[in-house]
């Protein structure tokens, strides 16, 4: 979706600032944020949760740009324990479990599946080789996609194959219709072919792009 | 405002109020999707204990001050998934002491100075970066792929993530704030030299940068140039010079001071 989080090539953010010694949390809650998503990973199981980075993009742009990031992150949990009825807006509100809900139950995953997100071991045939020029198309699904804004249309060149992977993209409502395995490559773009005269004449940008995302150029 | 503010008010009442904007947020109905773990949880089992559940409603209210919203919103939230026995708070503790304790930059400079001293484990890193890291047992969650890119003379490389905040877990530990900022996730891209030379770090015109957007499931660390001055230093004395920037590509490896 063509969001605020897809932020590369953007201008107005201003200066980066670097905090010295930063902590890793700088609230206790930012912490137990961070935890908690993880802890509760377990009961998406068999919920048809949709994916964590499509719920981070769903947050309209005024939005996200006020939240910080573990605010972000707590949204998306409360979004998924919310849907699928594992907490009450109650209960939420109060911070007491509420007597009438139903005990959660811990689901078998999906009898359909999931490849996830790792490397697989899978024969499926490579259409581009390293040195290969390619064009980014031009893409721009309402669901969640990794290709970024910033690449689309230009060409670059095929820097390294990093094997096969599920896509990862899905629909305007997070579904994700199959996990469609191909191969992830590292693409190499002149600088100047994303950015023109800006950049550096000798520099480039490598960005990872599912197979899905090019075409021969 | 932080957690640590300063009104002495009845805590729940805050939890009410504050509440409202959580539950306005939430999906509005069950979205189906066959996706059910994630990357970034799929290892919370492994922190799941055993404990017994006797452990009581935690609702203690020896605090008088105030915490903020969010604050209370999160309290309030695992106050209710620790009651309805879905999370474990010692497990919920263990993360987070991992996080802070143990796993951080000071990995990936264990990595980088092997490298420095070890040139059959460079070739190894820069060829296969995941499974010359495993040898140091810094693979797992975002980190599980991992691709190193060397500094020389006449190549400086730069990892960002635009699209979100991906970084190298188990080398890096979890990213600092200016990282996951919008103006780096902005820039780094498209005026790196200026992002560079806020960082201290001026690059002359004949080096090459890289800049590496992590938009897949693969994660970059830096391997930065040995200074000068470390010739007779050990591989545990390298490992102190080495810092999260310099694996970010943010900056250089100063010498010794």
């Amino acid at each position: 979706m063509n969001t605020i989080h897809d932020m590369g090539g953007m201008d107005g953010f201003g200066a980066i600032e670097p905090e010295e010694n930063e902590p890793v949390f700088h609230h206790r809650w930012e912490g137990r944020v961070f935890a908690l998503t993880r802890a509760v990973g377990r009961w998406g199981r068999g919920r048809n949760w949709p994916g964590f980075r499509f719920t981070l993009e769903s947050i309209p742009p005024d939005e996200y740009l006020r939240m910080s990031y573990y605010e972000r992150w707590f949204h998306m949990m409360t979004s998924r324990l919310l849907g699928s009825d594992l907490i009450t807006d109650t209960e939420l509100e109060t911070g007491y479990a509420d007597p009438g809900a139903a005990t959660p139950e811990m689901l078998p995953a999906s009898r359909s599946g999931s490849l996830g997100f790792g490397l697989l071991d899978l024969d499926v045939p490579a259409r581009f080789g390293p040195g290969d020029r390619v064009r980014a198309r031009n893409l721009h699904p309402r669901g969640h996609t990794r290709q970024p804004r910033y690449v689309r249309g230009r060409v670059g060149q095929i820097a390294e194959d990093f094997g096969v992977y599920a896509l990862q993209d899905s629909d305007a409502a997070g579904q994700q219709p199959g996990d469609r395995p191909q191969h992830v490559y590292s693409v190499r773009f002149e600088a100047r072919e994303l950015w023109g005269d800006r950049a550096g004449a000798g520099d480039s940008v490598y960005v990872d792009l599912w197979e899905d995302y090019l075409e021969p150029a | 405002m932080d957690e640590s503010g300063e009104r002495p008010v009845d805590r729940r009442g805050f939890i009410k109020g504050s509440a409202v904007g959580a539950a306005a947020f939430a999906a509005p109905g069950k979205m189906m999707n066959e996706r059910t773990e994630e990357a970034e949880v799929h290892d919370a089992d492994a922190h799941e204990h055993t404990h017994g559940h006797g452990h009581g409603h935690d609702h203690d209210h020896d605090h008088q001050d105030v915490p903020s919203d969010i604050a209370l919103r999160v309290r309030a939230l695992e106050s209710v998934l620790i009651e309805k026995e879905m999370v474990d708070p010692a497990a919920l503790d263990e993360i987070v002491d991992n996080f802070e304790n143990r796993i951080g930059p000071q990995n990936g400079a264990r990595v980088v100075a092997r490298a420095w001293v070890d040139p059959g484990f460079r070739d190894r890193l820069l060829a296969d970066g995941t499974s010359a890291i495993g040898e140091l047992d810094y693979l797992g969650g975002q980190g599980e792929h991992m691709k190193v890119v060397a500094n020389t003379d006449s190549v400086h490389n730069l990892i960002v993530c635009t699209l979100c905040s991906c970084y190298p877990w188990p080398t890096l530990g979890l990213p600092p704030v200016w990282y996951k900022s919008s103006a780096y996730r902005a820039r780094a891209v498209i005026e790196p030299r200026e992002v560079l030379r806020e960082f201290g770090l001026d690059l002359p015109e004949d080096v090459e940068v890289r800049v590496w957007d992590s938009t897949a499931e693969i994660r970059y660390l830096v391997l930065p140039q040995r200074p000068p001055g470390t010739a007779d230093m050990t591989e545990e004395e390298l490992a102190e010079l080495v810092t999260r920037d310099s694996m970010v590509g943010v900056a250089r490896v100063a010498s010794p001071s």
